[in-house]
């Protein structure tokens, strides 16, 4: 297990470093400085040299990265070009509201799609089967920035329930959760129409294996067999699903967090590119890199909790 | 648009309710009429870059801090005339290089510090240092030297004579900022004006606060919050308003659902003027537009009225110059090239492109710009010319490959600063336009102190560029604001890139 262990913390640390690496060189690629970006139309070129230095634009690109990696690995992200703030108090501010955003989305998905697949499965072909496969169809068709609009208007323009976007911040009691609501249900509608599906055929599967016969043939109801013995055993494909999922719901809050203005990590990595804030984007795609990272590892060792088998082979 | 309207059902239901309420009011004894609000939220498309317009150049930053925060010895009032400020009055020497300003007394930073002619001088001279990355540097290299000889005083010594000097001085790029506070300025704002900064939401919004110490008891400020919310959809934008979430949207991202707030009887939506020229430049330094005749055909192949109506849904003025309506000494130069596409094909042909012309267009993101690109190429198809878009991200790829390194064709963009007419006498500059009796022009226009000799010599220089057309003078952008109507004071125009909220309040 401890070598188990070791490797997978070597595995992220090259990882890790292969990514900044890559992030730093297309940063360095991308066309338009920083320091013409903020100065606009009017800059003479004395004024962008002079800001090129302040921003130590001016020092060589390896210069550049060594000191990026640097403060990376000392907790220190640099400040940004723009606000002119620490980086990682920013990134801080920003994650405050896009986790709880995908954890919310995350839960919603996986709230519709079990039950939805599971009711689907025990009895193939019937009429919850064919509702579940309907949702599962027009889920997947319709982008989450669309459903996110039609929410608006629906839910909060329309009957008023909640609110039509920004964010209130986690000060003030119930109102952050509400403000996060609807756009966590854009992003769980199409992420639950693919867990469905899965669901669906993973229990079906399951279901028409010699030990879920043996559980009837001793005298197991058709509900006990689906929940105590198909259910967990059809588990294993619906997290390595949701363990993919996540990266797409990050990614997915990105336009999600447009519609609803909500200052994300997504909307943060939007403006720092338009602004060609290099330092804040170089950080937030290290972040987003780490949380996946993390992620597969915490599905690795969910795999070993939902089936014991795997956990003799780790 | 039907979807914003709230079910009717709902809405009667909240209307007896309401009703309800209101006769349990009347019903109470000593019931007395409500005190109108006093906090306001105000809806901006666009997140500022930092909050110091000393160190950055987008107009969004004044557009918060400017007036509200921060304020300069001078300011420019909602006609765009210049008025005193922190420099209650000044008098300049008959030969016009020597200003002497009187300065208010009394005056305190947000954070306690006096404004006294010391710390103009230590503002003023920030902008001219060498290392300066104030963006509007070149505006104050007139001034050779600032001298505080007491508190109260303030004396600026010119190189030349200038008469645009008191309108640059009430720039945001020229506002007063105090030596302490300077390095973080541009998180933690600290100025003289009526609002002092409170939080900044980054990504979300701003807020600000009434100055419990505010020095201008002539000018008394009604709201005791604002908060400004960076809304960049449009729909989202038009839902915030209709939602209650934001009360003002002083430049509405979406000209087309504008003309439902203009019928909405709770909201005041009357379009006024900005400073933004949209014009398409072309580079006059290569072929074909070396040529003055491609130019002006090209002029002539543009229905501005059409564009207008195409690109910012009929908002907006037509423009005949590098002027709008709203600048002293503007000249309505809209007829010297109409438009005349026979004329433009003859010409066109002319000058040697009878068979046609093909070219490309670096054209910015914005909606504004993408919708004038296609309808100029739609035009332009009309008297023969191909003109191929290139999609260039604004303002990163764009300022890079336009106005550095002057690779381009034609491009198109809205120029924001007031009064910006002698860019085409910058040397180098993306227009790559060469003229020096413009140069002259301008130059003597910037040096004269006298006002109908210096407007005289301004409609002189719009003349110029009228006829030689450096760049395809388009239309003023419009200023779409929407209140709501129970508030009053807002500027209807924009002279200056700003939401000087000094005057505004709720009426009940």
């Amino acid at each position: 297990m401890l070598r188990y262990l070791l490797r997978r913390a070597a595995g992220f640390a090259a990882t890790f470093l292969l990514i900044s690496i890559l992030v730093f060189c297309m940063m360095e690629i991308v066309p338009g400085d920083p320091a013409s970006a903020m100065l606009g139309t009017s800059a003479t070129p004395e004024t962008l040299a002079a800001l090129r230095a302040q921003m130590g634009l001016d020092a060589p690109a390896v210069l550049r990265y060594l000191r990026w990696l640097g403060g990376l690995v000392t907790g220190d992200m640099g400040v940004s070009y723009t606000y002119g703030v620490p980086v990682g108090g920013l990134i801080l501010e920003r994650l405050a509201v896009t986790l709880p955003l995908t954890g919310l989305a995350v839960l919603l998905a996986v709230g519709i799609a079990l039950p939805l697949g599971v009711t689907a499965a025990a009895r193939p072909g019937g009429v919850a089967d064919g509702a579940a496969t309907l949702y599962a169809q027009a889920g997947i068709a319709v982008p989450n920035f669309w459903i996110g609009l039609l929410l608006i208007m629906v839910v909060a323009l329309g009957l008023g329930w909640l609110p039509a976007g920004g964010f209130p911040g986690w000060g003030v009691p119930g109102a952050g959760l509400r403000a996060l609501l609807l756009p966590a249900l854009a992003l769980a509608i199409p992420q639950s129409a693919v867990l469905t599906r899965v669901t669906r055929a993973s229990v079906v599967e399951v279901m028409n294996e010699d030990f879920v016969r043996t559980a009837r043939a001793k005298g197991a109801s058709v509900s006990r067999a689906l929940w105590r013995h198909a259910v967990p055993n059809a588990l294993v494909p619906v997290i390595t699903m949701l363990g993919l999922q996540i990266s797409f719901l990050i990614g997915g809050a990105v336009l999600v967090e447009n519609v609803f203005t909500l200052p994300g990590m997504g909307r943060l990595a939007w403006q720092a590119m338009a602004q060609r804030d290099l330092i804040v984007i170089q950080n937030v795609v290290m972040v987003f890199a780490t949380i996946v990272i993390v992620v597969n590892l915490g599905v690795d060792l969910l795999y070993t909790i939902v089936d014991p088998r795997l956990r003799r082979r780790a | 648009m039907v979807l914003f309207t709230r079910s009717s059902v709902s809405r009667r239901l909240a209307g007896s309710l309401v009703a309800g309420a209101f006769l349990a009011a009347l019903a109470l004894p000593g019931f007395a009429q409500a005190a109108p609000r006093t906090d306001l939220v105000l809806g901006m498309p666009v997140e500022p870059p930092g909050l110091d317009p000393t160190s950055a150049a987008p107009t969004v930053i004044g557009q918060v801090v400017w007036q509200n925060v921060f304020q300069g010895l001078t300011r420019i009032d909602r006609d765009g005339k210049v008025q005193p400020q922190l420099a209650k009055s000044w008098t300049i020497s008959p030969d016009g290089l020597t200003y002497t300003f009187a300065l208010q007394q009394g005056v305190k930073f947000h954070n306690g510090e006096a404004f006294d002619a010391n710390t103009a001088k230590f503002a003023l001279d920030a902008i001219r240092a060498p290392g300066s990355v104030n963006p509007q540097k070149a505006l104050y290299a007139v001034i050779a030297e600032v001298t505080a000889p007491d508190p109260q005083t303030l004396v600026l010594t010119l190189s030349k004579s200038s008469g645009n000097l008191l309108f640059w001085l009430g720039q945001p790029a020229a506002v007063m900022v105090e030596p302490k506070s300077r390095d973080g300025l541009k998180s933690n704002p600290v100025g003289t004006g009526p609002f002092r900064f409170a939080a900044w939401r980054k990504g979300d919004r701003v807020e600000l606060t009434r100055s419990p110490d505010y020095w201008d008891k002539a000018r008394p400020v009604h709201l005791d919050k604002v908060t400004f919310r960076f809304i960049g959809d449009p729909q989202a934008a038009a839902a915030a308003l209709r939602a209650g979430d934001v009360d003002a949207y002083p430049l509405l991202p979406a000209p087309e659902l504008y003309g439902a707030f203009q019928k909405d009887k709770a909201f005041t939506a009357e379009p006024g003027l900005t400073e933004m020229k949209v014009v398409a430049g072309m580079n006059n330094a290569e072929k074909p537009f070396s040529d003055k005749r491609v130019r002006q055909a090209l002029m002539m192949a543009v229905d501005r009225k059409l564009l207008i109506e195409g690109a910012y849904s009929g908002y907006g003025a037509p423009i005949g110059s590098h002027y709008t309506p709203n600048d002293p000494g503007y000249r309505d130069l809209t007829g010297v090239y109409p438009y005349d596409p026979k004329k433009a094909k003859a010409l066109l042909a002319e000058a040697g492109y009878a068979k046609g012309l093909t070219f490309s267009f670096k054209s910015p993101q914005m909606a504004y710009a993408t919708r004038t690109a296609e309808i100029l190429q739609a035009m332009f198809a009309e008297v023969g010319v191909t003109m191929t878009i290139v999609p260039t991200e604004f303002p990163a790829k764009w300022v890079q490959e336009v106005m550095r390194d002057r690779k381009f064709d034609m491009t198109v963009i809205a120029h924001a600063e007031p009064m910006d007419i002698a860019i085409y006498a910058n040397d180098p500059y993306y227009f790559g336009y060469k003229n020096p009796a413009f140069n002259d022009v301008v130059a003597k226009a910037a040096a004269s102190t006298d006002e109908a000799t210096r407007l005289k010599l301004y409609g002189e220089a719009q003349e110029i560029l009228a006829e030689d057309v450096p760049a395809l003078f388009l239309f003023v952008l419009p200023k779409l604001s929407v209140w709501r109507a129970k508030l009053t004071g807002f500027w209807k125009n924009e002279p200056v890139p700003s939401n000087d909220l000094t005057e505004v309040r709720w009426t009940e």
